[in-house]
């Protein structure tokens, strides 16, 4: 086994409280900067780090390169016109915005969705999770020199994208799900259309657990590397598959049942190790249990029924004065909306929870001392972070 | 179980009404100078171990800025939303709240950029003067009411010479039915 040791003698010396005091001047540091245009950052984002040799001392996340100000966006819209800008919050996943946006103004409008619809969501959701899962896998592989996973997974990602698009008329944005329902029924042989995807999935899936989890290359570059102490879970608010790998079996579908997921029959996988291995391992574990509970979804959805109820006239609709936080599990963890009413017919506020404000920032910021310089964009991307929901 | 766990601090801390929106969601006011007390109590004692969120909104015609410290007890499956209500100064800076960064280290994040989206500072908080997402920015904090951001975009970006604005209103009509406007005519 090839092993090297480089000579550190020369590095700078720790002072007294443990903590380097960093002076470029003396030239034994510099400053580095990974991103926001880097095959290993996820999305536009920056992370400014500071080396030494080719460990990094210090590292500080940079985010703005693609604010749209989305929360100040939508206090200037009506309810209804606030709906197709809150999915451009998320590219990979954008579903879940539109989820939780109409499931608030709901909560706060007294509006009941019909049952049909709320399968209908909850199969849009599954897609979308599986769509992301297969960004974050083929991210993680691509981070680590592994590109052909990439290009299988964003394969099959473009083929559900074709599923998306025959459902909803669009491939990313989709603007499907909206207050008192959703926009239509599933088209004609949906179900047998999708079942040819989800076999061709489970073939590159298998492909791509052979040439990652089975990797000597891909272990090595990812056990014991990126470890995030469970003990800091709660400190730095690490929710999904980033604290599934470290042991806790936490997700919002299972403890606080939301859509028709209390009807559905799935695992909660968790790891113990929590580096890099065993939350790529937690996701691609979940990437099945979402081809699961699509065809689960399929099998138990009723067959015929309403989509959407009746509003009021959206051009005049006020929604009495009140606050509400909707919540659910997003591929990357817990993702919420806080609605804020006044009794107008426009929000007063919508603040955005994506677990990316925490993962990416104080979290990651934490995590980078002490790694070297090639590890950062695996950690980095195995966290799975959109920068978008840090930057509403 | 919520009305359990308010009821175990009333006698201790002032809570404004409680309003329970769910069986697991609620939200109260609280005293500013309280509000350390009562998260520190909440996280070690009652389980609200995970900060969801912290955020403010900005009541506007109230002169006030209400926080909202939003706190999970993961075991329970129980969010409490705590309301802070702080007097609202005009100038950047001068409206201020406490900072719990050292009860969650990601709350300086959330204190960061309230910082400079609303102009709330949180003294001690780390980095809380650093730019978040904005660089340069000399306008009032965009996030809150006042700031007009449709004036603050006519003012700083200037249309690319030679084009056309059309009334969306009247250009979608002449566009949809030219033939209904000319026999209108």
């Amino acid at each position: 086994m090839f092993s090297f040791q480089p000579d550190r003698s020369q590095y700078p010396q720790p002072g007294p409280d443990g903590k380097l005091e960093i002076d470029l001047e003396t030239g034994k540091y510099l400053k580095l900067w990974h991103g926001p245009n880097h095959p290993g950052i996820t999305g536009n984002m920056s992370v400014e780090l500071t080396v030494c040799g080719d460990e990094v001392v210090d590292g500080k996340t940079h985010v703005g390169y693609l604010h749209r100000g989305f929360e100040k966006l939508m206090e200037r819209r009506t309810f209804i016109q606030v709906f197709p800008i809150v999915c451009r919050v998320c590219v990979p996943e954008p579903d879940f915005n539109e989820y939780c946006y109409a499931a608030a103004v709901e909560e706060l409008a007294g509006i009941e969705v019909p049952e049909l619809a709320n399968w209908i969501r909850t199969l849009i959701l599954e897609m979308g999770r599986f769509n992301s899962y297969m960004m974050a896998m083929g991210g993680i592989s691509g981070a680590l020199g592994l590109g052909v996973v990439g290009q299988w997974l964003t394969y099959v990602r473009d083929l559900m994208l074709d599923r998306f698009e025959e459902l909803t008329g669009a491939r990313v944005y989709h603007m499907f799900i909206l207050p008192g329902g959703v926009r239509g029924h599933l088209p004609e042989g949906f179900e047998a259309r999708m079942e040819e995807v989800l076999q061709i999935a489970e073939k590159y899936l298998a492909d791509s657990e052979n040439l990652m989890f089975h990797s000597s290359v891909f272990k090595t570059r990812t056990q014991g590397v990126g470890v995030i102490d469970p003990a800091l879970f709660e400190r730095y608010g690490v929710t999904g598959p980033n604290a599934r790998a470290g042991g806790v079996a936490k997700d919002v579908r299972k403890d606080s049942p939301y859509l028709v997921y209390d009807h559905l029959d799935f695992t909660v996988h968790t790891e113990t190790k929590s580096d890099i291995y065993a939350r790529t391992l937690v996701r691609y574990k979940d990437l099945h249990e979402s081809i699961r509970l699509i065809r689960q979804i399929f099998e138990k959805m009723p067959k015929s029924g309403p989509v959407m109820s009746k509003l009021p006239n959206v051009l005049h609709w006020k929604i009495p004065r009140g606050e509400t936080y909707i919540k659910g599990e997003s591929s990357r963890g817990e993702f919420g909306y806080y609605l804020v009413t006044d009794g107008s017919g426009y929000p007063r506020r919508i603040n955005v929870r994506g677990p990316s404000y925490t993962h990416a920032m104080a979290l990651l910021e934490h995590l980078i001392p002490g790694t070297n310089i090639s590890d950062v964009a695996a950690l980095m991307v195995s966290l799975h972070t959109y920068p978008p929901e840090i930057e509403r | 179980m919520m009305r359990e766990i308010l009821y175990r601090l009333k006698d201790r801390y002032h809570f404004g009404t409680p309003t329970f929106q769910r069986d697991d969601l609620c939200f109260v006011t609280v005293k500013r100078d309280e509000l350390r007390a009562i998260l520190t109590e909440l996280r070690d004692v009652e389980g609200f171990t995970h900060l969801t969120l912290l955020t403010a909104v900005d009541w506007l015609e109230e002169r006030l800025f209400q926080l909202t410290y939003l706190i999970n007890n993961r075991e329970a499956n129980l969010t409490l939303g705590l309301r802070v209500m702080l007097e609202r100064e005009d100038e950047p800076g001068a409206t201020t709240g406490d900072t719990i960064h050292d009860l969650w280290p990601t709350a300086a994040t959330y204190q960061r950029e309230l910082n400079e989206m609303f102009g709330i500072n949180f003294p001690g908080s780390p980095r809380v003067d650093e730019e978040f997402i904005l660089e340069g920015w000399t306008d009032l904090p965009p996030y809150r009411r006042d700031f007009d951001s449709l004036a603050y975009s006519q003012q700083t970006y200037n249309d690319l010479p030679g084009r056309k604005t059309h009334d969306p209103r009247d250009h979608m009509k002449k566009a949809l039915y030219p033939n209904y406007l000319k026999e209108a005519e």
